[in-house]
């Protein structure tokens, strides 16, 4: 592995990262939380996007394993001035960095940005298209919550896996519907009509089932449901129903709640209560919120450690 | 290649184990505050069987007192090798906080991997002594680092490929040593 771009990778080496952050996530009860597999390499936090939790994650997430992080932002940095990605890039990697984690609103950014700098890439989410440690952090959460502490080696095999919402402007869904399945969970996205992707010639979205009845796919009692935050930022000028009309339809409910006695809720947060889900399944039992973000942070040390650690590369 | 040499079978590993869990028991004055941790992944099965035997001569449930310590993040030689894979820790419920810590693992040799070990073990909290015991010392010490407990002393060449093998990972129990300059 030289960058991380995508969420789409073979199962072996999905559960080898997800085994890594298994290792990484037994720092979080430690008095110590320091590891020195990075030592000497410096990491840049690249962000032309508003984003706290997954900055953070990161920032945390490298400095655990002694590396030096530094956070650009959008704001007030060189390209409020008018400097191309690609020069604030090769600016960057001029100042000896080893490693760049980029989030950018325009999808593909940091696929050039890996092409232009020749060193390793991680996205934390371009546009509407991808969030590949988002992806796995659901995965990691999602397989703890099932298998607990016999967690390594374990796919999702067999786990049934809704993702509900605004599914064509989610970077967290497509990089979901390439990873769940790839550990041999079954994926089904439910949405409104005009917020579906377009389907493919044999009726799969982004490969995997679809429908648009939440209340249809509740029937039949899914492993675990994941609710996408409403974006009304990457909506502009498209039809979609009003608040109103997504709660009716999308919303997770008490009452739709009360229907669903084993199935985890899953949220990548920031969370608009009421509107995906009320706050009693926000803070249910069966809410994995804050697992996610833990696991963020394990996550996201996995795969710094298997992009940067090693000068010959990754083993896999 | 020349062929594999067995050094030694399941029954000398047996009492070389034994041997040592006495040892361990002879040098500590008994088993108060002892903590047994392997090094994965051999180090941890040799860890288990000794917490078997020293169960066995003590009435004490050594299982709870023993478990395994990764030195992967510790490593001095992470840039220079392909991306390692990590191994999980686990530490007794006990802690290691003023517990006599007793290391375990197969092989000896530069004792880089301890040196590791130490630092990992330092993270973790401040035992009031840390022993070290391995099955095979073979030699070539590149730091100042010596076993309290050894089941067998090999010398051998740097060029000489000693190997480990256990049954719980490799279906029976053997040290062997080949090759080295013809």
């Amino acid at each position: 592995m030289k960058h991380l771009l995508t969420a789409a990778m073979p199962r072996e080496e999905a559960v080898a990262l997800l085994d890594l952050a298994e290792d990484m996530h037994q720092i979080q009860e430690r008095e110590v939380k320091k590891l020195p597999a990075l030592r000497g390499r410096t990491v840049v936090n690249l962000f032309f996007e508003d984003s706290t939790r997954t900055r953070s994650s990161f920032e945390i997430a490298g400095k655990w394993l002694s590396a030096d992080v530094i956070n650009v932002s959008g704001k007030g940095s060189s390209a409020s001035k008018g400097e191309s990605l690609r020069d604030t890039g090769l600016t960057i990697a001029a100042m000896g960095v080893d490693g760049v984690v980029v989030r950018s609103g325009a999808s593909g950014a940091p696929a050039l940005l890996a092409d232009w700098i020749g060193r390793p890439v991680v996205n934390a989410g371009d546009g509407t298209h991808e969030h590949p440690t988002q992806a796995l952090l659901d995965a990691f959460a999602l397989r703890r919550r099932i298998h607990g502490e016999a967690s390594r080696g374990k796919a999702l095999d067999g786990v049934r896996v809704a993702i509900v919402g605004d599914i064509a402007h989610s970077r967290v869904a497509r990089s979901n519907a390439l990873l769940l399945p790839a550990l041999g969970a079954e994926v089904t996205l439910v949405g409104p009509p005009s917020l579906l992707p377009p389907a493919a010639s044999d009726g799969t979205r982004l490969g995997v089932r679809a429908e648009t009845s939440l209340d249809a796919v509740i029937a039949e009692q899914p492993d675990a449901l994941m609710l996408l935050r409403v974006q009304l930022e990457r909506q502009a000028g498209k039809v979609t129903p009003s608040p109103a009309e997504y709660i009716t339809g999308w919303s997770l409910t008490d009452e739709r709640l009360a229907r669903l006695p084993g199935t985890r809720i899953m949220h990548p947060g920031p969370m608009n209560r009421g509107l995906e889900l009320s706050s009693r399944a926000a803070d249910s039992d069966a809410s994995t919120v804050l697992e996610q973000v833990t696991a963020g942070v394990s996550v996201r040390m996995a795969v710094l450690y298997a992009l940067l650690a090693s000068d010959q590369g990754g083993s896999r | 290649m020349t062929h594999a040499r067995t050094v030694l079978g399941p029954d000398e590993i047996a009492r070389a184990l034994t041997r040592i869990a006495h040892e361990i028991l002879e040098a500590n004055h008994g088993a108060d505050d002892l903590v047994l941790l392997g090094i994965p992944t051999r180090g941890v099965h040799l860890a288990e069987r000794l917490a078997t035997r020293l169960t066995a001569i003590t009435g004490e449930d050594f299982t709870a007192r023993t478990g395994a310590l990764d030195i992967t993040m510790h490593r001095d030689d992470l840039r220079a090798r392909p991306t390692r894979a990590s191994h999980p820790t686990r530490i007794p419920a006990t802690g290691v906080d003023d517990k006599v810590v007793v290391l375990v693992d197969d092989v000896l040799y530069s004792g880089r991997t301890i040196r590791a070990a130490l630092d990992a073990l330092s993270d973790l909290g401040r035992p009031r002594a840390v022993r070290l015991a391995v099955l095979v010392d073979r030699g070539h010490r590149e730091l100042p680092i010596r076993a309290d407990s050894v089941g067998k002393n090999l010398p051998s060449a740097r060029s000489e490929h000693v190997s480990i093998l256990l049954d719980e990972v490799d279906g029976r129990d053997a040290v062997t040593i080949e090759g080295g300059v013809a």
